[in-house]
C-alpha cells in the first residue's frame, strides 16, 4: 500500500505527468462541452412560409437596409443580421427599439412601428438567412414556474443590472438596464435568449428554459402584485426613501413647527 | 357633633397626591425650578424636539420589534407566506424579519414606523445642527453642548446603520460587505479588525449578533446618556432667542414650561408620532422582501445605504481610481483611505468648530441672543460651504440614479461630481459670503435712511425726492443689533515674540472680519433722521405755499 502510494507520487512529479493531466481535462471539458452544447439547442421546427419571408424582406428593403445592408449583411452604422435569429428581430421590432431613431449609447423603447404580421415576417425572413435563436415556444411564457428559485435566479444572474426589484440601473457611458416593470414574458424570455444592445445571452446551457420561466414566473409575481406596505417610491431603494424622510417626512413637521410657533393674530 | 363640622376642609385627591409626592422628593422644589424655565418661541427651536419625539418613537416601535426578530445567521428553510422566496434558504434574522412583515399582527407598520422615524430621526438632528451653527448658538456657554450634540449625531447615525444591516437581506448585506472593505481597506490592522469583528472572513456567522447587541443595547444607552446630559446642559446654560427688542444676551424670553410650553411640547411629541404614522401606513420603507436573503454573490444595481450613510458612500464613489502603491508586501489602498480620511477630518471640524471660532475672535462673553446669519458673513459661508461639500458627496452615492433619471451618462456624471466637490464649496463660499454682506449693506441703509415709501415729491426748485420713511424703533432694533468683531493683529508674547499661533491667529481673524459690515451707529441714524426731518419740512412748506 506504502509503496503503491510511493509510487503513484513518483509518477505526480514526473514532468510528463502535467501534460497527461492537462490533455486529460481538456478531452474531458471538450467533448462534455460539445455533448450539453448540442443537447440544449433543440432544432425546433419552425414554421415560416416562402410568402413571409417575401413580404419580410420587402419591409426589411424599405425600413431596415440603408443600415443593416442589402442583404441584411451589415455597415458602419449597424451590425449583421445573419444568424441572430427571429427572436432578435421580435425582441427588438415589438418593443420599438428598431428601427432606431438615432444613434446614441443604446437604443430607446419607443412606440411600436409595425404590426405583428408586419414583425412576424421580417423574423421569417431575418431567420431564413441563417440558423439563430427563434420565438421562445409558448410553453415557457406561462409564468406558471417556480417563483422562489426563479429570484433566487434572478437576483444571482440579472440584480446586478436590473435591481433586485427590477427597477433597472445605469451602466457604463450612458448605457443602461432597463427597468422590468412592464416587460412581457416573451420580450423577457427574448432578451435572455438574444441578448440585446449590452445584455449578455443567456443561452440555454447557461439558464435552462424551465428556468427561464421560472424568472419569468418571479418577475409576472412583481409586476402582479404591487408592495404590501403601501406606494412604493419607484422602488429605487434608500435614495427615495431618503428624499421622503426629508421633503415629505421632516417638510411636513416643519410646516407644522412654524404653524405651532407662528403668533396668533 | 359641632366638632366634625369644623374639621378642616379636606383637600382633594390631587392635592394631597402632590402633597404626598412633595413630602418626599421635593416635587414643589424641582416643578419651581423646572417649570418655571422659559423657552422662546420659534419654529426652528422645534427641530431638536422633532428628533427627540423620533427617538422616543424609535424605542417604542423597536422594542416591539425585539419581542419578534431572532438575530441568528443560522440558516432555515423559509416556510412562510411570501410565496417567491418559498423554500429559499436564508438566515434565521431574515426569516424573522419576513415574519415580523407578513406573518406578526402589525409587524410590518411597526417595521415602517420604525425606519422612517430613524430616518427623521437622522435628519431632525442634521437639521437642528444647522440651525444651531448657522444662528451661532455654539457660542460660549454652550461650545460643549455643540460637542454633545456632535456625538449625539454621530451615534444616531451608528445605531441607523447597526439597524439597517439586522434584516440580513440583500440590501443590507451589500452595505456590510462594503464596510467590511473599507475595514480591510486601512492599512496593516484591517484584515485582522475584520476577521476580529465578522468573527472570521466575511460574512461570518456572528456579526449580526453583535450588531444586534449593538443596536439595542449599547448604542441606545448611549444616546439616552448623552441626550440627559444634551437636556441638561440647555437647562443650564438656558435656551438661546432671537435677537429683537428687549432680548438680549443678559436675559431670556418667551414662555414658562409649565404650563404653556408643557402642553405645547407634549402635543407636538403626538403630531410628530401621528405624521410618522401616517408616512409609515401609506408608504412603503425598505422593502426586504424584494431583496432576498444575504448571500455574498450577487450584487443588486442600485444598491446605496440610507440616506445618513450616503455621504460616505459617495466618498467612495468619487475617489479616483488608480491611486493605490505597495509599501512592501502591503497594498495602500487610496481609493478608500483617501476618503476614509476626507470624512473623518470633515467630522473633525464640525466637531470643534465653536472653539475655532471662538479662538479667532477671543471673545469670551456669554452670548445668548442669536446672530441672524447674514450678520456673521463668514461664518455663514463657511457653514454653506461644509453643506455644499456634504451635499456634493451625498449626490455622489445616486450618480447611478442620477444617470438613469436624467438620461446622462455614468461616467460624466461620476467626473462633473467630482469637479463639482472641489468647486462647489468653493463658489458656495464666496457667493453666500457676498449675499451676506449685500443684506448687512441693505440693512444698514434702510436703518439710516429709513423705508423708501414710493412717495415721490418735486421740490420748488425741480429736484424730485423719494420720501423716506424712519423706521419703528422695534424693526430698527432689530437691523442693528449685531456684533461688530475687528480683525485682530498678531501681538508680541510676554518674551516679545510673535508666536506662530498669534499670526495664524492674526490671518484667520483677517479672514473673518476684514470685509465686514459696521452696524449703523446712533449718530449715523440721529443725523439722517434729522435730515429727513428737514426734508420733510421743506415738502411740508411747498404744499402750504400751494405749489
Amino acid at each position: 500500500m506504502k509503496r503503491l502510494r510511493s509510487k503513484i507520487n513518483g509518477m505526480r512529479r514526473s514532468p510528463r505527468a502535467l501534460g497527461i493531466v492537462m490533455f486529460a481535462g481538456l478531452l474531458v471539458v471538450g467533448t462534455g462541452y460539445t455533448a450539453v452544447s448540442a443537447s440544449v439547442s433543440p432544432n425546433r421546427e419552425v414554421v415560416r412560409t416562402q410568402e413571409q419571408i417575401d413580404l419580410g424582406k420587402k419591409i426589411f428593403l424599405a425600413n431596415c437596409a440603408s443600415c443593416h445592408g442589402k442583404n441584411a449583411e451589415g455597415s458602419v452604422n449597424a451590425p449583421s443580421l445573419i444568424g441572430v435569429g427571429e427572436a432578435s428581430v421580435d425582441f427588438q421590432v415589438s418593443t420599438g427599439r428598431m428601427p432606431g431613431a438615432a444613434s446614441g449609447p443604446q437604443l430607446e423603447v419607443k412606440p411600436v412601428q409595425f404590426t405583428l404580421e408586419e414583425t412576424a415576417a421580417m423574423a421569417a425572413y431575418i431567420g431564413s438567412l441563417a440558423d439563430g435563436p427563434s420565438i421562445p415556444d409558448a410553453a415557457y411564457l406561462q409564468a406558471n414556474g417556480n417563483a422562489s428559485s426563479g429570484g433566487e435566479l434572478f437576483r444571482i444572474n440579472c440584480a446586478m443590472c436590473h435591481n433586485a426589484a427590477g427597477a433597472g440601473g445605469a451602466l457604463t457611458q450612458g448605457k443602461y438596464a432597463p427597468q422590468l416593470m412592464g416587460s412581457s414574458a416573451k420580450t423577457i424570455y427574448e432578451a435572455m435568449i438574444t441578448g440585446p444592445q449590452n445584455m449578455p445571452v443567456f443561452n440555454d446551457a447557461n439558464i435552462t428554459p424551465e428556468q427561464k420561466n421560472d424568472i419569468i414566473t418571479y418577475l409576472t409575481y412583481l409586476q402582479n402584485n404591487s408592495s404590501v406596505g403601501g406606494e412604493e417610491l419607484g422602488s429605487l431603494g434608500p435614495v427615495s426613501e431618503g428624499l421622503m424622510a426629508w421633503l415629505g417626512l421632516l417638510g411636513l413637521l416643519v410646516i407644522i413647527a412654524v404653524w405651532l410657533a407662528a403668533k396668533s393674530n | 357633633m359641632s366638632i366634625v363640622k369644623e374639621a378642616p376642609k379636606k383637600n382633594g385627591f390631587l392635592a394631597g397626591t402632590a402633597n404626598y409626592v412633595d413630602e418626599r422628593v421635593g416635587a414643589a422644589g424641582i416643578l419651581k425650578e423646572f417649570g418655571r424655565k422659559i423657552f422662546p418661541d420659534h419654529w426652528s427651536f422645534m427641530l431638536g424636539e422633532v428628533a427627540m419625539y423620533s427617538f422616543f418613537v424609535l424605542l417604542l416601535s423597536g422594542t416591539f420589534l425585539t419581542f419578534f426578530y431572532d438575530p441568528s445567521m443560522a440558516m432555515v428553510r423559509y416556510d412562510g407566506v411570501y410565496a417567491p422566496l418559498k423554500d429559499s434558504l436564508m438566515s434565521k434574522a431574515y426569516e424573522t424579519s419576513l415574519n415580523i412583515t407578513f406573518e406578526v399582527r402589525g409587524g410590518l407598520l411597526m417595521r415602517q414606523v420604525h425606519h422612517w422615524s430613524a430616518l427623521l430621526f437622522v435628519a431632525a438632528a442634521g437639521l437642528h445642527m444647522l440651525r444651531v451653527f448657522f444662528t451661532g448658538a455654539f457660542r460660549k456657554p454652550r461650545e460643549l453642548n455643540w460637542v454633545v450634540g456632535f456625538v449625539l449625531f454621530i451615534l444616531s447615525m451608528a445605531a441607523g446603520f447597526t439597524g439597517y444591516s439586522l434584516p440580513d437581506d440583500l440590501l443590507s448585506g451589500n452595505g456590510l460587505r462594503i464596510i467590511d472593505g473599507m475595514i480591510k481597506g486601512v492599512p496593516f490592522i484591517g484584515t485582522n479588525i475584520s476577521s476580529l469583528l465578522f468573527g472570521g472572513e466575511f460574512p461570518g456567522h456572528v456579526v449580526i449578533g453583535r450588531l444586534y447587541a449593538l443596536h439595542i443595547m449599547l448604542i441606545p444607552a448611549l444616546i439616552l446618556v448623552f441626550l440627559a446630559v444634551h437636556l441638561f446642559m440647555l437647562i443650564i446654560h438656558k435656551h438661546t432667542h432671537y435677537s429683537g427688542p428687549g432680548k438680549s444676551d443678559t436675559n431670556i424670553v418667551g414662555y414658562p414650561l409649565m404650563p404653556v410650553y408643557v402642553a405645547k411640547a407634549g402635543g407636538f411629541f403626538f403630531i410628530v408620532f401621528g405624521v410618522i404614522m401616517v408616512i409609515s401606513t401609506f408608504f412603503t420603507i425598505n422593502p426586504i422582501w424584494n431583496y432576498g436573503g444575504y448571500d455574498p454573490s450577487p450584487v443588486s444595481a442600485g444598491t446605496q445605504p440610507d440616506w445618513y450613510i450616503g455621504w460616505l458612500d459617495g466618498a467612495l464613489r468619487l475617489a479616483p481610481t488608480g491611486l493605490e502603491f505597495m509599501i512592501g508586501d502591503y497594498t495602500v489602498s487610496m481609493n478608500i483611505l483617501l476618503p476614509l480620511v476626507i470624512s473623518l477630518v470633515f467630522l473633525g471640524l464640525v466637531a470643534i468648530y465653536p472653539f475655532i471660532e471662538n479662538w479667532v475672535t477671543g471673545d469670551k462673553r456669554e452670548h445668548h441672543a442669536l446672530d441672524r446669519p447674514r450678520n456673521a458673513p463668514t461664518r455663514t459661508a463657511i457653514g454653506a460651504t461644509g453643506v455644499t461639500f456634504y451635499a456634493v458627496l451625498w449626490a455622489g452615492a445616486s450618480t447611478d440614479l442620477i444617470a438613469t433619471h436624467f438620461k446622462m451618462n455614468l461616467n460624466q456624471v461620476l467626473l462633473a461630481m467630482q469637479i463639482s466637490l472641489i468647486l462647489l464649496p468653493i463658489a458656495a463660499f464666496y457667493i453666500t459670503k457676498r449675499v451676506c454682506l449685500a443684506l448687512q449693506r441693505k440693512d444698514k441703509e434702510i436703518a439710516i435712511h429709513g423705508r423708501e415709501s414710493g412717495r415721490i415729491v418735486r421740490l420748488p426748485h425741480g429736484e424730485y425726492i423719494e420720501v423716506h420713511e424712519p423706521l419703528d424703533p422695534y424693526d430698527l432694533y432689530k437691523l442693528v443689533d449685531y456684533k461688530d468683531y475687528k480683525p485682530t493683529l498678531a501681538r508680541p508674547n510676554a518674551q516679545g515674540k510673535i508666536t506662530v499661533g498669534a499670526r495664524v491667529r492674526a490671518s484667520l481673524s483677517k479672514f473673518y472680519f476684514q470685509d465686514r459690515i459696521t452696524p449703523a451707529t446712533q449718530a449715523e441714524i440721529a443725523e439722517a433722521t434729522h435730515h429727513n426731518a428737514e426734508l420733510e419740512a421743506q415738502v411740508q412748506k411747498a404744499i402750504e405755499s400751494g405749489k
